[in-house]
């Protein structure tokens, strides 16, 4: 059952708040023991939410446009008075003592929280392996990774434990996994949806996102989470979407380009397998027959888009975690001088992978460095704003595939960070530009496992997006 | 792919970041920071001299608010979830007799 028609049941009394939090609790206590896809389920908090919702119904009053639809948190996303971890040990204990403004917003219109759901440390890995409280497992094969970093919420939504999920994408973390589950991802424009009470990994790459099991869920609940946020300065003041009612549009007059760097084939980055470049191949020939026109479009710095990934996100990460030092929240590992403290706390908080990528950007940030690698990235960035610009005046969207494999097999590429890290190369550049993107399932791979199509277009083209995914999700096998 | 990054540079950014890295971290960390940064020479090797950097993908400026009263979160719940607080205000250990 989709979101929307959750709601509809709802809202009209045909079906209780209640009863549909019963079937997806009942849902996650069957299913979560083996996929591990939640930290914390709000079984309480939810039947609670849930009464309130129904109590609204009978009181001859609206609960909002997502009344009674389950949704997942990414459990990066602050809750007040319940436990958020980054699925980190280091803040262990910590209940924050406020909401972020998606869960806010989310609760506002009706939805309610089931619970919280484990990621990559801090948002740092494309897997899912790299959380403190173990790895989750991809509900179609429970043998392979669901994609990360946002793998908890996607593979909630892919088993049925929550209608929908909130993520937060830095360098496709929405994305990959929601391709990896066969789910719906979008990372909308950077500033689009508020990132405050989101804790913070790259500032100038994260946002948040939805997971769903179609596209018209997608653009409901970004319909609801959308919109300016006087608490986060980097929120655009601009009016809120309204997708639902260009979904049905379709792609006539659509100009539609295939990124050539980052679909296989000659000038493209390598790692791209054959069977993901084959559909992708035929999202395009589709979106043709429903009426596009396709080109193929030339970005050539999209190739660097994967180094200058490394370099940026890691530095600002690298800051963004020097708060995490036992004074203000979770671990405190005592020690006689407070920078001895910090040393010990930090040292036995956070995971290897964040330590690397700590290590990484305090490498990258430091004297002598500076220029030839995160100063050099930014220029990078400027690069390729201006180059996007440019294939953005040829084409209204842009097409690739999501990751360049599909899920692979739990523990394979563990051992060896540029092999997981090369996951992300066809979802990062929309991060460095701050663009939207967004993943549709599109058939399967050679082994049986899906494969996601990504549709990208330049600042605020959210409703173009939506527009062609739709069309993407009716033609797809 | 060797001596991107020595030994000696990564104990001294652990000490930086305030990590104590075991010698099998710091082994492990030196060959994989260096493949990382092996990766990253296409950035490092590119001519970009007279292009601006972009830090952040909006245009920023600051965002101020009207000079208005408002309530603000309470300060002992944040100073609740902290390890340790007195007189409301975060305690930590002594931060003198410290090395620089």
């Amino acid at each position: 059952m989709s979101a929307l028609d959750i709601a509809a049941a709802v809202r009209s009394g045909e079906r209780s708040a209640a009863d549909v939090v019963d079937e997806y609790l009942a849902r996650i206590d069957a299913r979560d023991g083996e996929l591990n896809a939640f930290n914390l389920v709000l079984a309480e908090e939810a039947r609670a939410a849930a009464a309130a919702v129904d109590a609204t119904v009978a009181a001859g009053d609206d609960p909002g446009p997502l009344a009674g639809v389950p949704v997942a948190l990414k459990d990066n996303m602050c809750t007040r008075g319940v436990a958020t971890t980054c699925s980190s040990k280091i803040l262990e204990g910590w209940q924050p003592p406020y909401d972020a403004t998606v869960v806010e917003r989310l609760a506002a219109a009706g939805a309610v929280a089931v619970g919280k759901t484990n990621l990559d440390e801090f948002a740092m890995g494309s897997s899912t392996e790299n959380s403190a409280f173990g790895p989750t497992r991809n509900p179609l094969d429970v043998d392979r990774v669901p994609g990360g970093s946002s793998g908890g919420s996607a593979a909630a939504v892919a088993a049925g434990l929550a209608a929908i999920s909130l993520g937060s994408d830095t360098g496709g973390s929405i994305r990959q996994p929601a391709a990896f589950c066969g789910v719906v991802g979008m990372k909308p424009t950077y500033g689009a949806v508020s990132r405050y009470g989101l804790i913070a990994f790259g500032s100038s790459l994260d946002q948040i996102g939805p997971f769903s099991t179609s596209v018209a869920d997608s653009a409901a609940v970004l319909e609801v989470i959308g919109g300016h946020d006087p608490l986060d300065s980097t929120s655009i003041d601009a009016p809120t979407f309204d997708l639902q009612a260009v979904l049905d549009r379709g792609v006539e007059g659509l100009r539609i380009g295939i990124l050539r760097e980052l679909s296989g084939g000659p000038d493209s980055v390598e790692g791209i397998t054959s069977d993901v470049q084959d559909r992708a191949a035929a999202a395009a020939a589709a979106l043709e027959a429903a009426g596009a026109s396709v080109q193929e479009v030339s970005v050539p710095s999209a190739t660097l888009g994967l180094s200058a990934y490394y370099l940026v996100a890691p530095a600002e990460a690298s800051s963004n975690l020097s708060r995490f030092d036992g004074v203000r929240f979770g671990l405190r590992i005592d020690a006689p001088t407070t920078g001895e403290m910090m040393t010990a706390t930090r040292t036995a908080g956070f995971g290897t992978e964040v330590k690397r990528r700590i290590m990484l950007g305090t490498y990258a940030l430091s004297a002598g460095y500076y220029d030839a690698f995160y100063g050099k990235a930014l220029k990078v960035r400027t690069l390729m704003l201006a180059e996007f610009a440019t294939a953005y005046e040829q084409v209204d969207l842009l097409l690739t595939p999501t990751a360049p494999t599909t899920a692979f097999p739990l523990g394979e590429r563990t051992a060896d960070p540029m092999t997981m890290y090369v996951n992300d190369v066809c979802t990062i550049p929309s991060n460095l530009t701050g663009h939207p993107g967004i993943s549709v399932p599109f058939g399967v791979g050679d082994d049986g496992m899906p494969v996601g199509v990504q549709l990208l277009g330049p600042a605020l083209s959210e409703p173009t997006i939506y527009q062609a995914a739709a069309v993407l999700e009716e033609v797809a096998p | 792919m060797s001596e991107r990054i020595t030994r000696d540079e990564v104990i001294h950014v652990a000490r930086l970041a305030r990590l104590e890295l075991t010698d099998a971290e710091i082994d492990e960390f030196t060959g994989q920071l260096g493949d990382i940064l092996e990766h990253a020479a296409d950035v490092e090797a590119l001519d970009v001299g007279d292009i601006e950097p972009t830090s952040h993908p909006l245009p920023m400026s600051n965002v101020l608010r009207a000079d208005v009263r408002r309530l603000s979160l309470e300060r002992n719940e944040f100073l609740a979830q902290a390890p340790a607080a007195e007189a409301g205000q975060f305690r930590v250990p002594p931060i003198l007799g410290e090395e620089p």
